[in-house]
């Protein structure tokens, strides 16, 4: 963990105040950009501030630190999302973000883990990262390496074959030393996820590939903190699938659960209210 | 593959460049403890498997997923691991396309991939399983070196060279039935640098795999004993690109300028392969010469055993023979030989 707290309010209460930051961010980097997917960049922002803040052992100091918690942002388009997170936590200077998305900027809508430091793993194309942490924790297991490696996946994202590869391998190598948390926030490009390719009974289909599950609200830190605090060890046996209900476009009103919002961008007048709808979000 | 084909599975099992490859694999891996082992449920097939009986521990057979293997072999890498996979040429190429060029090429990690039953080699095994793409599809990718053995002996060496190889590498062999194109292991071998396997100044094949030795076969029938050395017959010079990328440019430059002819010879499309790297060479050097791809002319291969399928391409001995005289604009010298 990163952050010195005295109890759990105060962790919650500073983690609450850091949504709000980073939140204002990515608007201001979808501005700089002249767009951005914005929508399910603030559905992952507690989740990631979870893991970055809190629950990763990882030193922005060092980077490659060898033994360090992986992260793989399998939905990869959750650049804006997470880059703000990584500079926030001290991997770079915020300002090294102000050419976001622009040409020969190294931070791009999908980030490239040779150009970002923090980011374990260049994606982009869907249904790769889970598969690659099977890898890692294989690699760690052979090596009797007890760090850990999370993926974070969307929901849409689950519609990937390659997924329930990977997932399927997971379980049969027992490697719970892999986390897979879904940012369930029910819209993908076409629309919700129930109309353009049904992926319920979500849980279920984890279940049955072998691994232990939890449903949480991906927004509240009590649950986010609860969940991610009391994982099983890494030598346990079973790999953990943690869906965390979200919504797309979370903290700006007129994006909330708006289909158009996966990606966008914004004029002065919608960035002023996106900031100040991020501004009353309660704390 | 379904039953009553001519090739069973115990054939497949009997490959000889995969023996070498597997052997070969063994020796680096007790070497060094980071080398792991993959495949997609053909452990025996691809002969990946002697690695899995000496080293269990570092083997892992990830199902019939070849995508899932692509990527779970870049997590490897990612963990300090030196991964080698081995699956058919068909579905490392193809099936699992994407992963190659996105996780393994893009962040340019150590990977080995390689492609066994290559090119024409299943033969009757259908044309769903020859691969005649593979060579143009890695070689697009950025930071992918694209290397073909043209025997045994030069799988071992390329297997050597990639456990010192920086970045990903392809390696297509075939089902290994094919003789030695070399009469010696005793030879300097060094990945991106082209073997010229017999001189002559009268036209230049280039050929991978196992056109090699079909290549050096077509050649010697050109060769003919004298007393004095000089026949009057065209000496042809063999020059073995057992890397298609990097490419050696200078001995293409250096063969166009000096022959005046070339042929490439390849089992696979003349698209995008060996033939189409070649020409790319000589275009952007501004050489002109009279020049000739011989492959799968653009087309579904056609199925039969792999030998009627060399002779129908014309990438056999016979077929590259004729190809050189037509270029040449001379006789065949066949008939002479058959009258002494």
């Amino acid at each position: 963990m990163l952050h010195n707290y005295q109890s759990r309010d105060e962790l919650v209460a500073f983690l609450k105040q850091k949504s709000i930051e980073v939140r204002k961010k990515i608007i201001q980097l979808v501005v700089t950009a002249g767009g951005g997917h914005v929508g399910g960049g603030l559905s992952m922002t507690e989740i990631l501030l979870t893991m970055y803040w809190h629950i990763l052992d990882i030193d922005p100091k060092n980077p490659k630190k060898p033994d360090r918690d992986r992260l793989i942002l399998s939905k990869g388009h959750g650049g804006i999302g997470i880059c703000p997170v990584l500079a926030d936590v001290g991997y770079y200077e915020e300002s090294l973000m102000n050419d976001f998305n622009q040409y020969m900027s190294p931070f791009g809508m999908h980030p490239d883990m040779n150009k970002v430091p923090g980011i374990d793993m260049s994606t982009g194309s869907l249904g790769h990262g889970l598969s690659v942490c099977v890898g890692l924790a294989n690699g760690a297991r052979l090596k009797n390496e007890k760090w850990r490696t999370f993926c974070i996946l969307g929901d849409g994202e689950c519609n990937e074959g390659s997924v329930w590869e990977a997932a399927m391998s997971a379980a049969h190598y027992k490697l719970g030393n892999v986390t897979a948390i879904i940012d369930r926030n029910r819209l993908m490009i076409d629309g919700p996820t129930a109309e353009i390719m049904s992926i319920e009974p979500l849980e279920d289909k984890w279940k049955a590939f072998g691994f232990d599950t939890k449903v949480i609200n991906g927004h509240d830190y009590n649950e986010l903190l609860d969940t991610f605090e009391n994982l099983p060890g890494p030598d346990s046996d079973k790999p953990v699938c943690v869906i965390c209900n979200t919504t797309k476009g979370r903290g700006v009103s007129f994006m909330e659960n708006e289909v158009k919002w996966h990606y966008g961008g914004l004029d002065e007048e919608s960035e002023k209210q996106a900031v100040s709808d991020i501004e009353k979000l309660s704390l | 593959m379904a039953g009553g084909l001519s090739y069973t599975i115990e054939d497949l099992n009997d490959l000889t460049q995969g023996q070498v490859f597997g052997k070969t694999l063994c020796d680096i891996g007790r070497e060094d403890p980071t080398i792991v082992c993959l495949t997609a449920d053909l452990a025996k097939s691809t002969k990946i498997g002697t690695f899995f009986n000496e080293f269990p521990e570092r083997s892992f057979n990830m199902g019939i997923a070849e995508q899932n293997m692509i990527s779970a072999a870049a997590g490897m890498a990612l963990a300090g691991l030196k991964p080698y996979i081995a699956t058919f040429a068909c579905f490392a190429s193809m099936r699992a396309c994407e992963q190659v060029r996105t996780d393994l090429c893009y962040p340019n990690l150590n990977v080995t991939v390689i492609g066994t039953h290559s090119g024409l080699s299943m033969g009757n095994g259908g044309t769903t399983h020859h691969a005649t793409e593979d060579l143009a599809i890695m070689r697009s990718f950025a930071n992918m070196t694209v290397t073909v053995p043209a025997d045994g002996i030069e799988t071992a060496r390329i297997i050597e060279a990639s456990a010192k190889h920086k970045g990903p590498l392809y390696m297509r062999i075939g089902r290994g039935f094919e003789p030695p194109a070399y009469d010696s292991t005793d030879y300097d071998f060094e990945l991106g640098k082209a073997i010229t396997m017999r001189e002559g100044a009268s036209a230049t094949i280039i050929a991978c795999g196992m056109c090699v030795r079909e290549a050096m076969e077509a050649a010697e029938d050109f060769a003919e004993e004298t007393e004095d050395g000089k026949s009057g017959r065209p000496d042809i010079r063999v020059v073995n690109m057992h890397t298609i990328k990097p490419i050696d440019k200078d001995a293409i430059i250096k063969s166009a300028q000096e022959t005046g002819t070339i042929i490439t010879v390849e089992e696979h499309n003349i698209i995008g392969g060996l033939g189409g790297a070649v020409a790319e060479v000589l275009m952007d050097a501004g050489v002109h010469c009279k020049f000739k791809r011989l492959g799968i002319p653009d087309c579904f291969s056609v199925i039969g055993y792999p030998e009627d399928l060399y002779y129908h391409y014309k990438i056999d001995r016979e077929g590259i023979y004729g190809t050189v005289c037509e270029l040449l604009g001379i006789e065949s010298f066949a008939d002479d030989d058959d009258d002494e």
